[in-house]
């Protein structure tokens, strides 16, 4: 027996730490963990820098010779012009309280993921290049020179960052690691190193208006797709006002909704808010098919091109005259006004502080951008009583809420959706407390990692979310999975197709337009997916 | 006294290698996070692994169904199906128990008693870990559906909007109108 090799031998599992330490440690770029190179084309048409054609496996990644003094200037610049940056490049004391608070780090096991690590992978150069502790001691006060290797790893695991900000919940220092990861990204943007998944959207979205590329005429036709839908359901023309000069309110949302299922259906619950407040109350909002996108994929970007996106919305408004805007289910959309708008292109002076036309609600928390977001507009109008609402048409559905880390943990959006839900259907069952509202778990593909190519990275990201899914799932049937985010309705149902089989994904305004009662409208036997409503199962197949 | 009872003896000792042994396999500070918690929401890799193998272990001791075994297994291997590991490195776990229950069984093993009983456990987790194959290429096998339906999604789509989908006329002439 004994001449014969171990079976160890075969399989080759290290059951040890590697005997380097993580600074020399090499990143391994693996196929399934990163997304795929931006497209030269859509670089250009941003006039960002370095547009070639590259491919993160291949060795040379083709950035220009002088690729370390970009890199150090862009950070010089960065640490002079935001304070911020400086303080979570100087403060974080390594206590570990975020480390275990990142779906990557929990979903892959990858320590590199650990957000005091991924945030420690650029501080080392920072140290070396502009503490003098660094400069002189090296390796022993925690710097290393900026490498070829250490730029590729600080790539990989920037673009395994959904910068949903769990992990500065925990921090004691308040250290935002999403601002680490946005400014990341700016500096590999100076070299060219962004993903497709955000360079060619935000390309379109500068050029045509939404991240789809969709021009107006297309977009007006899928939204006429939905009004023939609606009218079959219920019966009532729901058409909706298109660029219309000196209407009260202008509506945006992400173009999400209007082209990808099931994000889809809830656009379709908008046209029937707005068609209801019209009959009864005279409701005057338009849609823009030029500013056709809520979403911002600049914010993934850098500071720069996020201004640029999300001027045009307010340009829209100005055009158009409206007194403010009502903004729909997204995520980073909120974000981006919450925390960047003002300081980016507003105040937005030119519009009044929003009122409900209805209830005569002031949303004095919008005063400033004079963006309202759709959730408490709705919950708001549930408040005075100013719908008429038929929750049993969701009786069939038995659903959760995932809180979108934008709107929960980005603006505090967390008990009106809950609100509006409770109000629309009769079985909510909320996750457990320490994975929802400001704790909540990222859908692990958000911040432009929605792609196809790295799905196992979003499955592993994405597992501590759909663990506490399949809980409720377990012990109280939940079988919908509701969300205010565009992000949220493409990305959780492949979550739960390789999770939760058996959880289907909703937005929050497709409940809403199930149990909206028009005015006019005839008995429904359908719900928005024309699936038989409960209990009309043999009407709706005749 | 038979083999199973001096498994059941054991039972903690064994189980406890054996999740140790799984949990290892990731790098040192991930596998200490792991090891330390209990909280299966705050630490979703390291309960499932604990409470899989705990349970897969009775499941082996009282001769539990293929699908009771399957379900058991599918929340282990489908978190190590999207991690960084080889195929071999995702279910080694499995055919490696028979190491630690010899390890466990040093003494037992020399008294020929328990040797016929102990030569059939061991080929029962050997077809286990046969159906830890099927468990991580099913795994994989939705991973790939999913990655190809996206696509498929995508490029239908892209056709429609450029108006170049037809839909199948809902009524159309009756078979027998054709003249075929």
């Amino acid at each position: 027996m004994s001449d014969l090799p171990d079976a160890d031998e075969f399989i080759k599992i290290d059951h040890s730490t590697p005997s380097t330490g993580w600074m020399d440690t090499p990143a391994k770029i693996r196929p399934g963990m990163y997304c795929y190179a931006s497209n030269y084309r859509s670089v250009e048409a941003l006039g960002l820098p370095n547009a070639r054609r590259w491919n993160p496996l291949d060795d040379d990644w083709q950035i220009p010779d002088n690729w370390q003094q970009i890199f150090l200037e862009g950070l010089q610049e960065r640490l002079d012009k935001f304070r911020s940056l400086k303080i979570f490049m100087d403060i974080c004391v390594r206590c570990g309280a975020c480390a275990d608070k990142c779906h990557y780090f929990i979903g892959t096991g990858d320590p590199k993921n650990m957000p005091v690590l991924r945030a420690e992978l650029l501080r080392s150069v920072y140290r070396n290049d502009f503490t003098t502790a660094g400069k002189i001691f090296g390796k022993l006060a925690g710097a290393r020179p900026l490498t070829l290797e250490v730029l590729k790893e600080i790539w990989y695991y920037l673009f395994q960052c959904s910068m949903c900000r769990r992990c500065s919940v925990f921090c004691p220092y308040g250290i935002d690691t999403a601002e680490i990861t946005l400014l990341g990204r700016e500096l590999m943007n100076l070299l060219g190193l962004n993903i497709d998944w955000i360079a060619t959207p935000i390309a379109n979205c500068y050029q045509t208006g939404n991240h789809l590329g969709i021009q107006p005429h297309a977009f007006k036709d899928m939204l006429d797709f939905f009004v023939e839908d609606i009218e079959e359901i219920t019966g009532v023309n729901c058409e909706p006002q298109y660029n219309k000069k000196g209407a009260d309110i202008l509506f945006l949302t992400p173009s999400g909704d209007v082209f990808a299922d099931p994000g889809t259906y809830t656009a379709m619950g908008y046209l029937i808010l707005f068609q209801f407040l019209k009959e009864k109350y005279g409701l005057d909002v338009t849609w823009s098919t030029y500013a056709s996108e809520g979403g911002n994929f600049g914010f993934f970007t850098s500071h720069e091109v996020m201004k640029r996106l999300n001027a045009k919305m307010y340009a829209e408004a100005k055009r158009l005259g409206v007194k403010w805007i009502l903004g729909g289910e997204c995520g980073h959309m909120w974000r981006v006004i919450h925390q960047y708008m003002d300081t980016m292109n507003g105040p937005a002076d030119f519009m009044e502080v929003p009122v409900n036309p209805v209830t005569g609600t002031v949303f004095e928390n919008a005063s400033s951008t004079k963006l309202v977001h759709i959730a408490e507009f709705t919950a708001d109008l549930i408040k005075n009583n100013k719908l008429d609402l038929d929750p049993s048409r969701n009786d069939n559905l038995s659903v959760t809420f995932h809180d979108s880390c934008n709107p929960s943990r980005g603006m505090g959006m967390l008990d009106e959706p809950r609100y509006v839900i409770q109000n629309v259907c009769n079985n909510f069952y909320d996750m457990p407390p320490s994975t929802i509202r400001e704790n909540t778990f990222c859908c692990g593909s958000g911040a432009g990692l929605n792609a196809g190519e790295d799905m196992e990275l979003r499955m592993a990201g994405g597992l501590p979310r759909a663990n506490a899914v399949k809980h409720v799932h377990e012990k109280h049937g939940v079988n919908m999975l509701a969300c205010i985010c565009a992000v949220d309705r493409a990305a959780l149902p492949d979550l739960m197709d390789y999770w939760v089989p058996g959880v289907d994904v909703i937005g929050l305004h497709e409940l809403v337009g199930n149990a909206i009662v028009l005015p006019g409208e005839q008995e429904r036997t359908m719900d928005l997916r024309m699936e038989p409503l409960p209990g009309m199962e043999d009407e709706a197949d005749e | 006294m038979g083999l199973k009872a001096i498994l059941q003896q054991k039972k903690k000792a064994i189980v406890k290698d054996w999740i140790d042994l799984v949990i290892d396999t990731y790098p040192g500070d991930s596998s200490k996070f792991m090891k330390s918690k209990g909280d299966r929401f705050a630490n979703p890799v390291g309960s499932t692994i604990s409470q899989g193998l705990d349970a897969l272990f009775d499941g082996l001791l009282n001769g539990d169904s293929r699908e009771k075994m399957m379900d058991m297994l599918d929340p282990v291997v489908r978190i190590r199906a999207v991690q960084d590991f080889a195929p071999s490195q995702a279910v080694f776990f499995i055919i490696y128990l028979k190491k630690l229950i010899r390890e466990k069984l040093k003494k037992e093993t020399k008294k020929d008693k328990i040797a016929d009983e102990l030569a059939e456990l061991e080929f029962k987790i050997d077809e286990l870990s046969l159906l830890g194959f099927d468990v991580y290429m099913g795994c994989k096998e939705t991973l790939f559906s999913i990655k190809a339906n996206q696509e498929k999604t995508k490029i239908y789509k892209a056709f429609k909007r450029a108006g170049l989908v037809t839909e199948v006329e809902e009524i159309g002439p009756e078979p027998g109108e054709l003249n075929i």
